[in-house]
């Protein structure tokens, strides 16, 4: 339990996906011009990253690693097919946000109506995919770790994008040097950001 | 855009390169190939494929190779919309697209692996993400789905080199200032260290790479002012 609570403070601060790896920048500076449509966003990712994680985590497991396949034949021990696992997790989230979209719109049509149209957004966000990727690569021991990986990465870029649009909100009405104006000052401030950030590396978990 | 579609739709797909008989390298064509570079630069005025644009540039080498794939990628994946354009089912193009992609950085991950592996490794996931990379989807969403093969190709290599620019200079930097080297080479003379100058660590951390990018575009925009956002 200790280290379920560990992994997800550390996805969340430390390794947080924009400060740390910028993820999903794109979608980070073309949506936080308000706090409305950012939290709207934010969630989104946070619901897809905490669904595609573990499922990307059973397909690596029992499909893709070299000798996966050693569940259906011993002979397949030495298969290795993780040069798939590009395609097959893009596809995976793509799907995954297609279906999300469906049963949201049937189910919770309020739901539908804040998140709506960002969850086909999300099937390009890198933060995604990025999730995956670096799931791949941590060798969790189980499905409950990948989730809570996926969940607290969700947790941090909201956090992320959310501290953003508040700051840019309010500098509008600031006196910004013309040619920094819009995206200029807005790199600047998340590398200040980012810098506030890496406070957190220095705590062990 | 619609428009352009339906009118692409109504002639019969053609897939030899010059249809209007226009130079292969025409004022507009050759504009494709170089407006990325400056004018129209994916990353600093389009703000598309920033995600996996910092995080490699902490030395040239990575940089250079993240460069080169990417141009390999676009390259390809923009031709191969742009055959398939005619045939491509609207409302499952995103899919079609995310597929074609992902198997031309396959295919650019299996080479590197195989040539060049420990740069391979020092770009760990990076190569992976350019699927999602937002140049590739923004540029097949918004040209190589209503354009011919060659624009199309050159329209990818175009905006591909102006992310390349962009990486290597801020490569450049960080890598001068961080480790007072280029491409792994030491460039500052041990003379300089001795009267006690010193490399600037925060340029090898993440922040400073946000910031060299936002200093940039400070200078791109002072000088071509007709980039300036309102607020």
């Amino acid at each position: 339990m200790e280290g379920y609570l560990n992994l997800f403070v550390k996805s969340i601060f430390i390794e947080n996906m924009i400060f740390a790896y910028f993820l999903g920048m794109c979608s980070y500076l073309a949506v936080s011009k308000t706090v409305k449509t950012a939290v709207g966003l934010g969630f989104a990712v946070i619901f897809v990253l905490a669904i595609t994680v573990p499922i990307n985590f059973l397909l690596d497991t029992y499909l893709l690693r070299p000798g996966a396949l050693q569940w259906l034949d011993p002979s397949y021990a030495e298969i290795d097919l993780s040069f798939l696992s590009f395609i097959m997790f893009i596809a995976v989230i793509a799907s995954m946000v297609q279906l999300v979209e469906m049963i949201v719109e049937k189910f919770a049509p309020a739901l539908y109506g804040a998140l709506g149209i960002f969850l086909p957004l999300i099937a390009v966000n890198c933060a995604i995919l990025g999730g995956s990727l670096f799931m791949q690569q941590k060798d969790f021991s189980g499905v409950t770790e990948s989730a809570v990986y996926g969940l607290g990465s969700g947790v941090g870029w909201l956090l992320a994008i959310l501290a953003i649009a508040a700051i840019r909100e309010k500098i509008i009405y600031s006196n910004v040097p013309a040619p920094l104006r819009g995206l200029g000052i807005t790199f600047i401030i998340t590398g200040l950001m980012a810098l506030g950030f890496m406070s957190f590396m220095g705590i062990k978990l | 855009m619609a428009n352009k579609e339906a009118e692409s739709s109504k002639k019969p797909t053609v897939l030899f390169l010059n249809k209007e008989s226009e130079p292969l390298f025409s004022k507009k064509n050759r504009a494709l190939l170089t407006d990325p570079l400056d004018d129209n630069n994916p990353i600093t005025v389009q703000v598309l494929g920033i995600c996996s644009a910092l995080a490699i540039t902490v030395q040239l080498k990575p940089a250079l190779v993240m460069s080169l794939s990417v141009v390999a990628v676009m390259g390809a994946s923009n031709v191969i919309i742009s055959l398939l354009r005619n045939l491509i089912p609207n409302r499952i193009r995103i899919i079609v697209q995310l597929v074609v992609v992902a198997s031309m950085v396959i295919l650019v991950d299996q080479i590197l692996r195989a040539y060049a592996y420990d740069v391979s490794k020092q770009l760990s996931i990076f190569i992976g993400l350019i699927i999602t990379n937002c140049i590739v989807m923004g540029r097949l969403e918004a040209f190589a789905l209503g354009n011919g093969v060659w624009k199309s190709f050159l329209d990818g290599i175009g905006n591909a080199a102006g992310y390349g620019f962009i990486l290597i200079i801020v490569a450049f930097f960080r890598e001068l200032f961080g480790s007072g080297k280029l491409f792994g080479y030491q460039v500052i003379p041990d003379a300089f260290y001795e009267m006690g100058y010193e490399n600037n660590g925060l340029m090898l951390l993440s922040p400073m790479a946000l910031i060299t990018v936002g200093i940039f575009i400070w200078i791109q925009r002072a000088r071509n002012r007709k980039l300036i956002e309102k607020n």
